[in-house]
């Protein structure tokens, strides 16, 4: 029999930090650790004896101060009078309504873009093709410059519709106007309104929130709800008894019925635009600088969108729309119910980042001065009080913070249709 | 009667497929006019093109190339055509075509940035076209880095000679101790030696060499940089740079070591997350209070700077899927050979990693060179700048479109060959079956 020694307890020697590679994953980090706090230090050291030398230390009162500038195109109620937190705030808003805007329509033409490239119409194809390239290889800068002079050069001035015989005329039933002021589109109003909530008092972030907008919500949800609930029902009826009961009907009635009686209880109207003066009063006023902004961002991305689609159909096999036309699909349902699922997995990762790159793209609302965040925050509040380093510093957080929320939405939702695999 | 069932013996001769479904007349009922909604949609978009081509041929074509003001213009189109819409002004173009192309660069130094682009392509070309060019040019590849500068912005010679300087002793330092001690403090005091070199050393060396052998051509200040040229510039610096950048970033984003990890994705996602103007304005504004006090670097290099961060960002994404696109045999392969961790990276997973990573570096590449416009908003006159500055001239007040036009189309042509390229080099790449 042979024994068994111990091996020999191992003594830790520092050059084992060097050749170890146990102990040498650790250096390396200490060092890296060291070289990045040593980085940061000197940044932040230069950083203090130059605003020192300027004699402005960091601080953040200068929110508080009234901005004593005024932004035409706005979601809540603001005056000059009001502070330099209150203006960024607008513009954080008027941020989110032009990527969201820009969003959904991107995605309504890039998907109808992308299919009509596949189409079997040779012109068809060859004109969507022609699209997406033209806007893929322009700058955006460009395209947003370009929308803008469109809009001021190309459309009538408002004085062109007075007059005995105007050489232009409202569009839509004489709902719409469109000039080169901005378009007016008539609003939706209420005669027999609940009024808004408060929300904030008077503080800065102070919110109105429309009850009859919550209202409107409340019913949709319940609708769509409801919806679900008799959908449901067919499809365990069907699976049943083989039937599947007709309900299209039904829902369009639960959809609409309770909203028509809503609006009616409310009182709903539209308010017209109309030509008084110089301008127009009444309605929605969208400035040009929005519709630019909104039109060249959802053209440009919609190009990016129409590509990501057409890989993402392209990419599902044909044996799959032939193994579903055996199974005796219909059309509609083979593209729902077959296609589109399996599509939608390759679409949605590249679709999160341009929906990411339309919201940081947004920020070139500046160019033709549309007041989104950058406008306020870091356009006419920096200059004004010339905080640059607060004022840059906090625009990144904004932009980074609404960037990670998007993407933990997306994500969240690209979860949910993945394919789960074992 | 004898039953004779009928056999043919011989068989018919081929019959003429019918016209409508061969030759053109097929083609077209084929591809146009299938069925009644594709009909529709033929007939509908035929009135399309016909309605932007009417509007646009005659604007382009029946146009005014010569006049100093776009008062004259007016003036000629009225006398030749009647009335002054839908003719194009290309005299703006004819008369400032080489301010859109160089800016304010000095105009007998043109020929220096044409010849660094000529440069450019010859340094490209052995990576471009691995195959059909000598490995010799990549001696000019790894020379260019140091020649563009000197022909930009001129000067003395022994600038660029010492940046490379530097990379020289930092690699005699690595291979030196490597051997000596250890790989880990090779790499360390090769970095720290480069980088004492360019900071303090390399401004007497300049200095003292500029003194006794004063070698140089005519300085160019960097606010002299402008139109096209700067959005190449700006492009191929940022690329250029951030392409090591990215791939170190890249690995420590790979990497086990939980700092350097962690790092390296904050920094990623950070840039990521903020828009490129937001960056631009740091450049302007910020930069200067991060460094030392009395620093001063001109606006260009700030941007370049920032510029460079930027796309290191989006480049290290661009090789992370190199990378993970490598099969994970190529990395058992290389530990199996007993290579260490920067042997297997440099020999075996690096050539095919960036290998597959070309196509989406040219798109990172095209994205940043169409981003480089943003660059007119914090004031340096780009090709968009350029064309506002035309604009404020009195001569020229009130021309949108022919400009527009000019500069659309320069950048389409420079992006349009890129991502032919790219699509070209995917479909080299694609190896697989399909």
């Amino acid at each position: 029999m042979t024994t068994l020694t111990d091996p020999p307890k191992e003594q830790f020697r520092l050059s084992m930090l060097l050749y170890d590679t146990r102990y040498r994953s650790a250096t390396i980090q200490v060092i890296a650790l060291i070289g990045f706090m040593l980085l940061a230090a000197w940044i932040i050291s230069n950083t203090i004896q130059n605003l020192e030398a300027l004699g402005k230390p960091v601080e953040f009162g200068f929110f508080g101060e009234p901005a004593s500038y005024d932004i035409n195109q706005r979601l809540l109620e603001y005056d000059s009078r009001d502070s330099h937190l209150r203006a960024a705030f607008i513009g954080l808003l008027n941020t989110l309504v032009v990527a969201v805007l820009g969003c959904i329509t991107a995605t309504i033409v890039g998907v109808m873009v992308g299919v009509l490239r596949l189409s079997n119409n040779w012109l068809i194809a060859r004109i969507m093709t022609v699209y997406v390239e033209m806007f893929r290889n322009v700058p955006v800068l460009l395209w947003i410059v370009l929308a803008m002079a469109i809009l001021i050069e190309g459309l009538p001035a408002p004085n062109a519709f007075r007059g005995e015989n105007p050489t232009a005329s409202m569009d839509l039933f004489n709902s719409v106007a469109v000039t080169n002021r901005g378009v007016y589109i008539p609003e939706f109003l209420f005669s027999r309104s609940l009024g808004d909530i408060h929300i904030f008092g008077t503080s800065s972030l102070r919110f109105d929130i429309s009850l009859d907008l919550i209202a409107f919500l409340i019913v949709l949800g319940g609708s769509i709800f409801t919806m679900r609930k008799v959908s449901a029902w067919a499809a365990a009826k069907q699976e049943s008894t083989g039937d599947r009961p007709k309900i299209w009907h039904i829902q369009l009635g639960i959809l609409f019925v309770p909203m028509i009686i809503l609006m009616t209880a409310l009182g709903l109207y539209l308010g017209y635009p109309e030509l008084k003066g110089f301008n127009f009063k009444g309605g929605t006023h969208m400035r040009n600088s929005l519709i630019a902004l909104w039109m060249a961002l959802s053209l440009y991305t919609a190009a990016f969108i129409a590509e990501i689609v057409r890989a993402g159909i392209l990419a599902i096999s044909k044996g799959q729309t032939e193994a579903a036309a055996a199974l005796g699909l219909r059309q509609g349902r083979i593209m729902r119910l077959v296609i589109l699922p399996q599509a939608l997995r390759v679409i949605i990762p590249p679709m999160i980042s341009n929906y990411l790159n339309l919201t940081k793209n947004s920020s070139l609302a500046i160019a033709v001065g549309y007041m989104d965040i950058t406008g306020t925050l870091g356009g006419i509040t920096m200059n004004q009080t010339g905080r640059e380093l607060e004022c840059v510093l906090l625009l990144m957080l904004v932009y980074l913070a609404i960037s990670l929320s998007i993407s933990a939405v997306m994500n969240w939702y690209n979860n949910r249709v993945k394919l789960v695999e074992r | 009667m004898s039953d004779v069932s009928f056999v043919r013996t011989e068989m018919l001769p081929e019959q003429a497929p019918p016209a409508s479904e061969v030759g053109l007349i097929g083609w077209v009922r084929h591809n146009l006019f299938s069925g009644w909604f594709n009909t529709v949609l033929t007939l509908v978009s035929l009135y399309a093109i016909y309605y932007v081509l009417s509007g646009i041929l005659p604007w382009i074509f029946q146009s005014v190339w010569n006049a100093n003001s776009l008062k004259e213009c007016r003036e000629i189109m009225l006398e030749t055509w009647g009335s002054t819409h839908g003719h194009a002004c290309w005299a703006v173009i004819n008369d400032r075509w080489l301010q859109l192309l160089f800016g304010f660069y000095p105009s007998h130094l043109y020929w220096r940035p044409i010849v660094s682009l000529v440069l450019l392509l010859a340094a490209l070309a052995p990576v471009l076209y691995s195959e059909r060019v000598p490995r010799k040019m990549l001696i000019l590849t790894a020379a260019y880095p140091f020649l563009m500068p000197f022909l930009m912005w001129g000067g003395t010679i022994w600038g660029p000679i010492s940046a490379a300087l530097g990379f020289v002793i930092g690699w005699g330092v690595y291979s030196v101790l490597s051997k000596q001690l250890s790989e880990l403090i090779g790499m360390i005091s090769a970095a720290v030696a480069a980088v004492i070199w360019w900071l303090v050393l390399s401004s007497y060396f300049t200095g003292a060499m500029d003194s006794v052998l004063p070698i140089g051509i005519e300085a160019v200040q960097s606010r002299q940089f402008g139109g096209f040229m700067l959005a190449i510039l700006l492009g191929v610096v940022a690329i250029g740079v951030s392409l090591p950048i990215g791939v170190v970033l890249a690995l420590g984003r790979q990497s086990d070591l939980l700092v350097v990890k962690y790092l390296c994705v904050g920094f990623i996602e950070f840039i990521r997350g903020v828009p490129l103007i937001t960056l631009l304005f740091v450049a302007s504004l910020l930069l200067n209070l991060f460094l030392p006090p009395n620093t001063n670097f001109d606006i260009i290099l700030r941007v370049m700077i920032m510029m460079t961060l930027f796309s290191a960002a989006y480049m290290a994404e661009v090789i992370r899927g190199g990378l993970a696109a490598l099969p994970r045999g190529q990395y058992e392969g290389a530990d199996s050979l007993g290579l260490n961790y920067w042997q297997a990276q440099r020999l075996i997973i690096m050539p095919q990693a960036l290998k597959i990573s070309i196509p989406g570096i040219v798109s990172t590449f095209i994205g940043i060179f169409k981003d480089t416009t943003l660059v007119s908003i914090i004031g340096l006159f780009d090709v968009i700048g350029l064309a506002s500055a035309i604009r404020a001239d009195t001569a020229w007040n009130g021309i949108y479109w022919e400009l527009f036009a000019f500069i659309a189309a320069l950048f389409f042509v420079v992006c349009f060959s890129m991502s032919r390229y790219s699509m070209y080099l995917e479909r080299k790449l694609q190896t697989g079956h399909h």
